[in-house]
């Protein structure tokens, strides 16, 4: 028996290096990546490859939607802010999908990088979740005729999620240590991630107690093509646009935090100047 | 096999030391357990003199201004969970303790709730009373009242390691923890009201139960970790 769990041992010490040798240019890459240097150029170059997709997107997403989709049978022209509300809406979850993650990553890796993902990310979550809110309220006065409707399950569980990003930007501008906000950021983030879910089933719960009428069907009818290429278009372009704008932020992020170390002076001080 | 001897003592031993030293210091301090229980009084009080005292209005917001009253009310006393320990430096030594982190910050937690949230759920009947809840009702809202109580607790012990040392603690604090506790009002008020309307209710008391079960097992280590954190 014994000689058999020896056995069964030496194979899963093979499987281990073998596995090892497997991942390992992927880990190399991701130190590599974790290096602030290097990512400081990396996110330089990647910069107009997520702007350009961006912009034409967007445009081409505002555009045909604002001009060639037909007007819904029901709402009219008002449907119009799906254009920027739904992929807002959506930026909102995925930017603290983001935060969570990165928090995860630099809690058990020890990546600093990646607690500087999160610190960039949460501004920008929050904006859109704002943007989601303010337009879901636009469109909620001429639709629900109100500009407010607590009854509605999205929009509670939309606003608790932007108090979590108040907290957590809070959270971290009171803490002066940056390792220290960094870490403790991570574990809220994380806490909050399973407080996200719970909120929404509760709020849903609650909201099926209270809604008398339901003013968006489940499931909706059916989309027009015309109008669905559009707002996938615009859904896609907001990510790239995120996607840009978290490089910007995480570029002078990464600046910041390595403002004493010698990489940075030696690029102010040479003749590109940072560039 | 587990020897429980006086050099290795069980977890279980730490978790009821420091729970039992945190009572004894509450015990001391009447002050800290009474000063939130005179708070959600005033609380309940306040809002019948705001909005008026007719009784349909009173019955129709009862629980949830009680439920309210009692969020804010722990919150009032999470601040001090953690902050004397780190100011005497006990704290330290809870860090470098043998004990499982979490076991020992479970222990804290116990204490906390049997200093704030039990007594907020024995005396809530009588402010029921005066919010002229029928009495049928009253064991439903300590039910929901002792759930949320806990969940609040945990979740809060989680908030106060945050923010354990820090200046501005107290407004941090509840930016923090009001959030995360959304959920845990909503059910428990919401399963009051339902309760008092002749409702089915049920739905609501499993899902506070489940909360509470979800944060007893995941808020020690949460907590712990947030400790460590802020003590480093």
């Amino acid at each position: 028996m014994r000689k058999f769990f020896n056995q069964l041992w030496k194979l899963f010490i093979q499987l281990r290096v073998f596995f090892h040798q497997l991942i390992s240019p992927l880990w190399r890459f991701f130190h590599k990546l974790a290096s602030p240097p290097h990512f400081y150029r990396l996110a330089a170059t990647l910069m107009p490859w997520l702007t350009v997709p961006a912009l034409l997107l967007i445009t081409y997403g505002i555009y045909a939607g604002l001009f060639l989709a037909p007007p819904d049978y029901q709402q009219g022209d008002a449907f119009r802010i799906i254009y920027v509300h739904v992929p807002s809406a959506y930026l909102s979850l995925f930017a603290y999908m983001i935060m969570a993650i990165s928090g995860a990553i630099g809690l058990i890796w020890r990546m600093k990088l990646a607690h500087a993902v999160g610190a960039a990310a949460a501004p920008l979550g929050a904006a859109f979740t704002f943007i989601a809110l303010a337009t879901g309220s636009i469109w909620g006065r001429p639709m629900w005729g109100t500009w407010w409707e607590w009854g509605d399950a999205r929009l509670t569980s939309e606003l608790i999620l932007l108090f979590l990003y108040f907290g957590y930007m809070a959270l971290r501008s009171s803490i002066d240590n940056t390792a220290k906000a960094d870490k403790a950021c991570a574990v809220l983030a994380l806490v909050g991630v399973v407080n996200v879910l719970v909120v929404h089933f509760s709020v849903e719960w609650w909201s099926s107690l209270h809604q008398g009428q339901t003013l968006m069907k489940k499931g909706g009818p059916g989309m027009d093509a015309d109008m669905l290429y559009p707002l996938l278009a615009t859904i896609l372009g907001f990510t790239f646009l995120f996607g840009a704008l978290l490089m910007r932020r995480l570029r002078t992020e990464v600046l910041y935090r390595e403002r004493r170390t010698r990489w940075v002076r030696e690029m102010i001080l040479s003749p590109e100047g940072g560039k | 096999m587990i020897v429980y001897s006086p050099e290795r003592p069980g977890i279980i031993i730490g978790l009821v030391a420091i729970a039992r030293r945190d009572l004894l210091l509450a015990w001391k301090r009447p002050g800290d357990i009474l000063n939130p229980l005179f708070f959600f009084a005033m609380v309940c009080t306040l809002f019948p003199l705001a909005a008026g005292p007719s009784s349909e209005q009173l019955v129709a917001s009862g629980p949830g201004v009680l439920w309210v009253a009692a969020l804010l009310s722990t919150l009032l006393s999470l601040n001090s969970m953690f902050m004397s320990d780190y100011e005497d430096g006990s704290l330290d030594q809870l860090l470098v303790s043998l004990q499982p982190l979490p076991a020992l910050v479970l222990g804290k937690t116990v204490a906390h709730w049997l200093t704030s949230g039990l007594p907020l759920v024995l005396i809530s009947p009588l402010l029921a009373m005066t919010y002229k809840m029928s009495t049928d009702i009253f064991g439903i809202l300590m039910l929901t009242l002792l759930l949320g109580s806990i969940c609040l607790s945990l979740l809060g012990s989680i908030g106060a390691a945050l923010t354990v040392g820090l200046h501005r603690g107290t407004a941090l604090l509840s930016l923090l923890i009001l959030p995360l506790a959304m959920p845990v009002l909503l059910l428990g008020a919401n399963t009051v009201s339902l309760a008092a309307g002749g409702e089915p209710y049920v739905t609501g008391i499993w899902a506070l139960a489940g909360y509470a079960v979800a944060a007893l097992s995941l808020a020690p280590y949460a907590a712990a970790a947030a400790l460590r954190i802020s003590n480093e």
